[in-house]
């Protein structure tokens, strides 16, 4: 199987969904040239028409896309950094999720939002923040966060078929990652978790960056003779509550880690519902990893220590054994 | 160009500032190609004129707003080389005790109420500053940098009519290097002069040639006795260049594509505002050739200084990470 980057990942699910369904098409800043090289070379196999360069201007491109996908487009809103989709929030929080609902299933909006996510580039607090969490707690928006190329084209393709809107992130740090990407076409169905490491000790999930934390950490934790199972949870909402359940039904230690703020994380609501719903299999109170509560700091040193570490899923792992 | 209304002394403060800033960018590009800065810088170089010429008519008590090309406003406004160099650095020496960086340099004390790596994202805050002035019957007049991209987001829409209706001591400064990133503001835009956007919100917009340092200031002196003396806002455009790249490192990142011609940058290197200083001072005998040299050699020797600092200076302590936490 070819071995491609994630941005290439992306770029290939992109132009196969643009040459299958003449509907979709891709509008952003600087989406021609490529801010993030998943863009390129689109503009000239498509052209101006389906390629489309705006002003900078967030809230008015991304109610343009819904406009455009209740008149019957399927359009991918490229709005760069996912800090960026702060300045669309009314846009995707008082209209995209709702409108459906809002006007009693009159219409749909198949629309895919796409951004960066995440720290690991020194940015500062306004280029590195994971923003999926915020997503996560509105109705009816789907939120996904693939950590491998193969994922990323999979579900991106399945994000830009699906007849809802779609925040799908790519992570920062993940952009060179390679994998292996079949050449022929394949889906990953948004909703459904990968477990990529069986164990019977503990159960760490993950998504994104923090898939390659909780997988450093099984590692580290295998020389003490403590197997993990590590989830990549893949899709946030809706997300697979089922393999997380039956993980943890095995284990009876969960461990949640997540790249986001800690209050509201998404490691917050796997760790809600694995104490809802998996109490009796508990061994031990579930733990949560996540960034430091503070703002994105800028200076490298900060940064790596806002972010979880694997030396920090391996202490929560232990404290669930102990 | 012409200085006949400006003082002496001012000509060649404005000229300190603009060779001030031309120096620190200099360095802060050759030390990001080197590998030694962390993160993304995006350098002032070739608008030196603006950030010059309008803080040479403010006071120290007068205020500003930043952009994610911030180094040469906060230099221009007095900042500190060491403490920003250091910033750069990621150090806890730095301006922001390494918690900003080349973003997000703020220096309080001498009115610069931050850089803000969100486009337009200062523009409403520069309307608040102008608020608390007019609010507390301070002579105080708040001038809002921001770039020709910039006007193209609601926030430049919202902030252009509150700071009107409320006829606020705000000076909106719009450096129109005619490129937000890639995209050349006319293809963003369906006018030539975002001046034009003022009548909108029924205050003055003033064209500017923002390559030359004298005019940056004498419109921003009428500007700002307009604001002091009640008068409200103004937008003043400053017709500019980026002569570099948007972000340093664009060339590699950009793969061989171009999005600017040879003729375009050869322009643009002709109406370089240090050049066009340089050789308007010496050509008028003005400033001696002796004089100007010593500065540059004194100008360069304080970046190399805030270098050595930088790079001697501590990294940030990880408990550092809990200061400055809710007060
Ligand atoms: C809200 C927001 N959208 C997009 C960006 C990405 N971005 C950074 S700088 C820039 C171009 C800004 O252009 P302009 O305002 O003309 O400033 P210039 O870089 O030319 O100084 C863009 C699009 C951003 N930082 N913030
Ligand atoms: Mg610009």
């Amino acid at each position: 199987m070819p071995r491609k980057t994630y941005v290439a990942a992306i770029q290939e699910a992109l132009a196969e969904e643009m040459r299958r369904d003449d509907r979709v098409f891709l509008i952003g800043e600087d989406v021609r040239i490529g801010v993030f090289p998943s863009t390129r070379g689109l503009h000239a196999e498509f052209g101006d028409k389906r390629v489309i360069d705006t002003p900078i201007s967030e809230l008015a491109v991304a109610g343009a896309g819904i406009g455009a996908a209740v008149t019957g487009l399927r359009p991918i809103v490229d709005l760069m950094f996912g800090t960026f989709l702060y300045l669309a929030f009314d846009q995707i929080a008082n209209q995209a999720g709702a409108m459906r609902y809002m006007y009693g299933g009159q219409t749909k909006v198949p629309l895919v939002f796409m951004v960066q996510n995440g720290a690991g580039s020194s940015a500062g607090h306004h280029h590195s923040q994971a923003v999926h969490q915020f997503f996560m707690n509105m109705p009816q928006i789907k939120v996904i966060l693939p950590s491998s190329p193969y994922d990323g084209k999979g579900l991106l393709k399945s994000a830009i078929r699906d007849d809802n809107p779609v925040i799908f992130l790519h992570s920062l740090s993940l952009g060179g990652k390679r994998g292996e990407v079949p050449s022929d076409e394949y889906l990953v169905p948004i909703g459904v978790a990968d477990v990529k490491r069986s164990g019977s000790d503990v159960t760490i999930s993950a998504v994104g960056p923090t898939v390659y934390t909780a997988l450093e950490a099984a590692e580290e934790l295998a020389t003490e003779g403590l197997e993990a199972e590590v989830i990549d949870l893949r899709s946030l909402s809706p997300w697979d509550k089922q393999t997380v359940l039956e993980s943890v039904a095995k284990t009876g230690r969960f461990v949640a880690v997540d790249e986001s703020f800690p209050t509201c994380s998404a490691a917050s609501e796997w760790a809600a519902t694995v104490a809802e719903e998996a109490f009796a299999d508990l061994k031990a109170p579930v733990q949560r990893v996540t960034n430091a509560d503070v703002p994105m700091p800028f200076s490298p040193v900060l940064e790596k220590a806002v972010l979880p570490s694997a030396a920090d899923v391996v202490a929560a792992a232990r404290k669930t054994l102990t | 160009m012409h200085h006949q209304d400006i003082p002496l002394e001012v000509v060649q403060d404005i000229y300190t500032r603009v060779l001030r800033i031309r120096r620190f960018e200099e360095e802060v590009g050759r030390l990001f190609r080197q590998g030694q800065l962390p993160g993304f810088v995006h350098l002032y170089i070739g608008e030196e004129a603006v950030a010059a010429g309008v803080c040479a008519a403010l006071t120290d008590a007068d205020t500003i707003i930043s952009t994610h090309r911030g180094h040469g406003h906060v230099i221009a406004k007095g900042g500190d080389l060491k403490r920003m160099m250091a910033e750069l650095f990621g150090k806890a020496t730095g301006y922001c005790k390494g918690k900003g960086g080349s973003m997000h340099i703020a220096d309080f004390d001498i009115g610069m109420l931050g850089a803000i790596g969100i486009v337009g994202g200062g523009m409403p805050i520069s309307v608040g500053a102008g608020l608390s002035a007019w609010y507390t019957g301070s002579e105080r007049v708040s001038v809002c940098f921001f770039g020709d991209g910039a006007a193209n987001e609601g926030s430049f829409h919202e902030s252009l009519n509150l700071a009107s209706t409320l006829t606020l001591p705000v000076i909106f400064v719009c450096e129109n290097n005619q490129y937000g990133e890639f995209t050349p503001a006319l293809h963003a835009m369906n006018i030539t002069d975002i001046a034009d956007r003022a009548a909108g919100y029924g205050i003055p917009g003033l064209v500017a040639d923002g390559t030359d340092a004298f005019e940056m200031y004498r419109l921003t002196k009428t500007a700002v006795e307009r604001a002091r003396g009640g008068g409200g806002p103004t937008l003043i455009e400053a017709k500019t260049h980026r002569r570099g790249s948007h972000a340093e490192g664009e060339e590699a990142f950009l793969g061989g594509q171009k999005y600017r011609s040879d003729e375009e940058m050869a322009a643009a290197q002709a109406k370089d505002p240090l050049l066009l200083l340089h050789t308007y001072v010496s050509e008028n005998d003005i400033l001696p050739a002796a004089k100007l040299e010593t500065l540059d050699a004194e100008i360069t020797q304080s970046v190399a200084e805030a270098v050595d600092a930088a790079r001697d200076g501590p990294s940030p302590e990880v408990e550092s990470l809990f200061e400055d936490l809710w007060v």
